[in-house]
């Protein structure tokens, strides 16, 4: 460039370089956001292990105690996919909602209802000890989701009514969820006295690997139950809904523009109620899942925040129902082998920073940025 | 008996942990940035208050570094929304995580660490100590606590945080009403282009007003761990006030004033939950609650109930007069998106 | 040239260059702006003329080029800097604060008073400021209680109070009626006198030639005219050296005897999204094979009006009927049903969903129905055709039909409104301000979609605040103001509809034929 008559005093002032961000005008193609989501874990990954090596652990140990205890054995490997099972639903259950914008953070308080309306049909008992599975496991299944959908329609009908803030109140309906589950477990359904309900009977348990050991000697302990079947059906059903049938249309076009939602004649209220239900019901799945898969009894404390990680997982599988199975595998692992690492904080904590990492990621698909000289006048 | 006096006195204390943060959560969004970490912020500030002063014996300098903390960790949100443009309910969120899984992983052991050195008591005795003004702030003090009603509930035996509470709400208001700094920043929150093309610099008065909530969180998490329940209880310490002070701001309609009614009357609702649980006569009959187990359950239920239905109350307000919310809450700012 | 008729040069502009993604807005442009002038800056939308000017103010950094204000080189990092060298900017859309009150608006972005905000001593300051260029409004009123003119004034306060030397005004008699321009001139006049320079952007030819002392043009970035005294030259000189040939201002219209009464609005009241009385009482009716206009200043009720009609607003009083068939607070389905179809003012907040493809945006409307809704199912093939011919059918420029639709241009977003409007044969269709903002090849082809339905014979009601638009393709033009119907003309003049739009009932103007001989 030619000698030009710019203002030389506050170009010195200035780097010779510079960040360029420009929005990406053509759209993201999906290799670029499996790619920045990846990187996003690895520095999530990298962080957490600064974190962990600050707090005087291992980084190095800690991941590598993690992919063995998870994936080191056939039994890890199945302990692995039993973890991933309520995470696959819960992880469903906020896709769902996410799509749609609507911030469901309750699927925890929905998970509880779920078990404890699964619990019931047990412990009231609506079915008799001696029914036959299959009256008891889909009687379970429905009662669990008929407590979820219930639990999502409260905050769906006041954010449908009064314009009600969703975050809070279903934030607020999980503290009141594991209290009611408290109350039953300790005022009702008691066994000696203790916080928990007696053990249900063998009729109402999900089938387990470990039932066919007297045929297949690797299958012995081997904990994978039916809900995991049941939690790739449901993925199957919410990817169908949400890309090829009428309401996931309605559900995507009300969570891109509201307006032109309603332009379309789009009942927008009618849907946020529903929505909210079938995701409470997906959740409270995955609560009779849990109770009817592993516990086998209603107890406190049966989530160990699996209404939370679901958020990550919907948010990393960038709400894709296929995606959201394998997201929980691997998150699975996470709590799996998290159970035994020391502080205990640890798993929740690199659940945050992936979170973070992966928002933060989220930036780089929608604009480009470039290291650009000043070109200057 | 129950006590209706102490049930408001300590209902004014508990309520203080609340103020601060609901107030701290009003400031961020009325720049125009919701931040739904307010339960981590609160959670970092509760264990590195506790934590410090622990090893210090400085409650002060427990407070000091608990503000500072959260107020760091607001920045990762600030960065996330204002910056980068994210979702401000997805990086709140994940604040959330954050705030706790790392107070968590911190804060390990914490709880068996014992007494420390609370926060004083504002009393004659103590306030004659501070030098110059002592003598007549104790006898403001004591004429304080003589006004009927109001001063055994509001200015005896109560925490040096929570006289902070009743000096900060005016303070806040006339920030925000009658000052220079609150004039930008409602024109931020409400209309961020006109104050950009008049050069208030939107970015940095975001980035401002939400390491004040976070300083705010912190404090409101010091004081749970300092002053009104001392300890380390993992994520129990906070319970979920975090969540009710983000749901006490739209009830409050972002005015601290509101905020405080607000505040007290939760504060007020969990102590009763614990004193009504005391007396065996209740108006004269026996008392249902009476250390009764299953309705203990019910009575923790109250305060996230009263969450909701005070949600709707707010809601119902803003819907039928058409204000509260600042205009462009929960909207990034891009300046000159047009000529694409 | 002797010194004392040399102009003074308050601002000028060299090669200017600026550049957004994917386009370029300004191509090294020269500008140049004398003391005491008002100097117009014509162009199309998007010819750059906004760009410009927000170089100038500081709002954006330019590629290239200088600036040069009062003989000194300025650099500008944000339009405080452009502020204090005394260039201030009135945008098109004002940049007030709703919530706060004339003063407060006035004072935000200044260092005094440092802290504590005294507003009563300043409400004095401002009435006399306000006075003296008479620009009258209570500096104690909230923005939101004020009409778009007095807010305007606002804007141009905020500048005096500042001490502007340089004023750029964006567009500023779009939002404003007849009346309220005079009044504008008749400021802006007085400003000149007082020594401050005014640069006026406009596409507006006429107005242009009454009040600019010279006029520049920009054409795609680029100058086409640079200070050309506005004496001698003629509307037709500028239309040219502003689109690059003769626009043809005319459109060709068939005739088409209107049949049945498709929409008839009875006595229709709304209120406004804050709740005030919007639409007060409207009657007009709207038959097959007719354009019927609605002309008015933006913010007369006329949105309103058009969601009422839609369904998508409360009508609190009144009713709308589709051929005969009550469609007022019904819901919104029944109106698509009833072959309504409306192309909304806002196209990418109403009109589109942005982050989903232009498949899934055009089958808003059809995804119930076969041939691409089956029982719960949508059928993706189907729909993925059924755009596909639109694609085709309406020239809309994307790469495919599975392009999201945020990428599009805004011809090619109307296009995609258009198209799914269109394509449902609507007996009756509502098209709110379809051309603003389009350049002019777009313009042309939405008017030509427009006749096409009239001639099908559908009803058409077109509300816009272009009076030649409205006189060029209407068979009958409403005039509304302050939500009210000032009168119904069919042979109407600009002169004549513009006294309406100032609130002027048709009666007043036209006394002696009251009755059946001015009515259509």
């Amino acid at each position: 460039m030619s000698k030009t008559t710019a203002t030389p005093d506050i170009i010195q002032r200035r780097l010779p370089i510079t960040l360029q961000v420009e929005p990406r005008l053509k759209g993201t193609s999906p290799g670029l956001s499996i790619i920045t989501s990846l990187a996003a874990v690895l520095v999530a990954l990298i962080l957490g292990g600064i974190l962990i090596a600050l707090v005087g652990g291992d980084p190095f140990a800690t991941y590598a105690h993690i992919a063995n205890v998870a994936f080191g054995s056939l039994g890890g490997i199945t302990d692995t996919l039993t973890k991933a099972t309520p995470l696959i639903l819960v992880g469903l259950a906020c896709a769902l909602a996410f799509r749609m914008k609507l911030w469901n953070i309750g699927a925890e308080g929905q998970f509880y209802i779920g078990a404890w309306a699964a619990s019931a049909v047990v412990l009231i008992p609506l079915l008799p000890a001696t029914a036959s599975p299959f009256l008891f496991i889909p009687a379970m299944m429905i009662a669990g989701m008929l407590g979820g959908a219930a639990w999502g329609f409260i905050p769906g009908f006041l954010k449908a009514r009064f314009k009600v803030n969703e975050v809070i109140t279903t934030l607020m309906l999980n503290y009141i969820a594991v209290a009611w589950n408290n109350f039953w477990i300790f005022a009702v359904w008691t066994e000696g006295g203790f916080q928990m309900s007696p053990m249900f009977p063998r009729t109402s348990w999900l089938p387990r690997l470990s039932d066919l050991a007297a045929q297949i000697k690797d299958f012995r302990g081997l904990t994978l139950h039916g809900g995991f079947i049941i939690a790739l059906l449901a993925a199957v059903v919410v990817w169908f809904i949400l890309n090829r049938s009428k309401w996931g249309y309605e559900i995507r076009l009300i969570g891109d523009n509201p307006k032109a939602a309603e332009y379309a004649g789009i009942p927008i209220r009618r849907n946020i109620v529903l929505v909210m239900m079938a995701s409470g019901a997906l959740a409270g799945l995955a609560g009779m899942s849990e109770i009817s898969g592993v516990v086998h009894r209603l107890q406190g404390a049966i989530s160990p925040g699996y209404g939370f990680t679901g958020i990550i997982i919907a948010w990393l599988a960038k709400l894709n129902p296929y995606a959201v199975i394998i997201v929980s595998i691997l998150f699975g692992a996470l709590l799996l082998a998290g159970r035994e690492i020391q502080p205990s904080g640890i798993p929740k904590m690199i659940q945050g920073i992936v979170l973070v990492c992966l928002i933060a990621s989220d930036f780089f698909t929608r604009y480009r940025v470039r290291i650009a000289r000043r070109t200057e006048a | 008996m129950l006590d209706l006096i102490t049930i408001l006195q300590a209902g004014v204390a508990s309520g203080t942990v609340l103020l601060f943060a609901t107030i701290g959560e009003i400031f961020a969004e009325r720049s125009g940035v919701m931040n739904l970490g307010v339960e981590g912020m609160m959670l970092i500030g509760a264990m590195s208050a506790f934590s410090v002063t622990i090893s210090t014996g400085d409650p002060l300098l427990g407070v000091l570094v608990a503000m500072l903390a959260a107020g760091l960790l607001s920045q990762i949100h600030a960065f996330l929304t204002i910056t980068l443009q994210s979702d401000q309910v997805v990086s709140g969120l994940a604040l959330t995580f954050l705030g706790t899984g790392i107070s968590l992983v911190l804060g390990e052991g914490l709880s068996k660490a014992g007494t420390v050195a609370l926060l004083p008591i504002v009393s004659p005795a103590w306030l004659s100590g501070i030098p110059l003004l002592g003598g007549g702030l104790a006898l403001l003090q004591q004429l304080l606590s003589a006004i009927p009603l109001l001063g055994p509930i509001l200015f005896t035996n109560q925490n040096v945080l929570v006289y902070g509470g009743y000096l900060f709400v005016p303070i806040a208001w006339y920030l925000i009403n009658r000052t220079r700094p609150g004039l930008h920043l409602r024109a931020v929150g409400d209309y961020p282009a006109a104050a950009d093309s008049l050069g208030v610099s939107v970015t940095r008065l975001r980035y401002f007003y939400v390491f004040v909530g976070g300083l705010l969180a912190g404090l409101a998490g010091a004081t749970i761990s300092l002053a009104i329940s001392p300890g380390w209880f993992s994520e129990l310490t906070t319970g979920g006030q975090g969540w009710i002070a983000v749901g006490l701001v739209i009830f409050a309609q972002w005015n601290p004033v509101r905020a405080m009614f607000g505040a007290y009357a939760f504060g007020a609702l969990r102590r009763l939950i614990l004193d009504i649980q005391g007396p065996t006569l209740l108006f004269g009959m026996a008392n249902p609650f009476y250390y009764n187990p299953y309705w203990g359950f019910f009575l923790q239920m109250l305060p996230y109930a009263f969450t909701v239905i005070v949600l709707v109350i707010g809601s119902r307000d803003a819907v039928r007069k058409r204000l509260g919310a600042p205009a462009a809450l929960g909207v990034p700012y891009v300046r000159g998106e047009r000529g694409l | 040239m002797p010194e004392d008729t040399t102009p003074e040069k308050v601002v000028e502009m060299r090669g200017i260059t600026k550049r957004f993604p994917g386009v370029l807005a300004n191509d090294h442009v020269d500008f140049d702006l004398w003391r005491s002038e008002i100097h117009a800056l014509l162009g199309e939308n998007g010819a750059g003329q906004s760009t410009l000017m927000s170089v100038l103010a500081g709002l954006y950094h330019p590629e290239t080029g200088s600036i040069v204000v009062n003989g000194k080189p300025v650099s500008f990092s944000s339009p405080r800097d452009a502020i204090q060298a005394g260039i201030g900017m009135i945008h098109q859309h004002f940049m007030l604060v709703q919530s706060q009150t004339v003063t407060e608006n006035i004072l935000l972005g200044l260092d005094r008073p440092r802290f504590r905000m005294n507003l009563s001593t300043y409400d004095q300051e401002i009435a006399t400021l306000s006075e003296r260029f008479h620009l009258k409004v209570d500096p104690r009123a909230k923005i939101w209680q004020l009409s778009v003119g007095e807010q305007q004034r606002v804007e141009i306060l905020k500048m005096l109070y500042r001490g502007a030397q340089v004023l750029i005004m964006d567009e500023p008699t779009a939002v404003l009626a007849p009346l309220e321009i005079e009044d504008l001139f008749k400021t802006l006049r007085t400003m000149i006198q007082d020594g401050k320079s005014i640069i006026f952007i406009s596409h507006k030819l006429n107005e242009v030639l009454e009040i600019a002392d010279r006029v520049s043009v920009l054409r795609a970035g680029r100058t086409t005219a640079s200070g050309v005294s506005t004496e001698g030259v003629t509307r037709s000189d500028l239309a040219r050296l502003m689109v690059g040939r003769n626009v043809i201002l005319s459109v060709e219209k068939k005739p088409v005897t209107p049949g049945e009464v498709v929409l008839s609005v009875e006595d229709v009241h709304a209120e406004s999204d804050r709740g005030l009385p919007a639409v007060r009482g409207i009657s007009l009716n709207v038959r097959g094979g007719e354009i019927v206009g609605l002309a008015g200043v933006a913010g007369n009720g006329q949105r309103e009006l058009a969601d009422v009609i839609n369904g998508l607003r409360k009508c609190q009083q009144g009713r709308v009927r589709l051929h005969g068939a009550e469609i007022s607070n019904q819901p919104i389905r029944k109106n698509i049903q009833g072959g309504m179809a409306y192309i909304p003012e806002d196209r990418t907040h109403v009109g589109t969903a942005p982050s989903l493809s232009i498949t899934d945006n055009v089958i808003m409307k059809k995804y119930q129905q076969p041939p691409i809704g089956h029982g719960m199912s949508v059928d993706a093939k189907a729909a993925e055709k059924f755009a596909q011919q639109l694609k085709e059918t309406y020239d809309i420029i994307v790469p495919n039909v599975k392009t999201q639709a945020r990428l599009l241009s805004g011809g090619n977003l109307q296009r995609v409104i258009l198209a799914r409007e269109m394509s449902s044969m609507p007996k009756m269709m509502i098209a709110v301000q379809p051309t603003r903002g389009l350049d002019v090849g777009a313009i042309e082809g939405v008017h030509k979609y427009l006749l096409t339905e009239r001639e099908a014979g559908a009803g058409v009601l077109l509300i816009s605040e272009e009076l030649e638009e409205l006189l060029a393709l209407c068979d009958r033009i409403y005039v509304i103001y302050e939500g009210q119907i000032m009168g119904e003309v069919s042979d109407g003049t600009i002169e004549t509809i513009g006294l309406m739009m100032t609130g002027t009932p048709l009666e007043q103007i036209r006394p002696y034929g009251q009755g059946a001989a001015t009515h259509v």
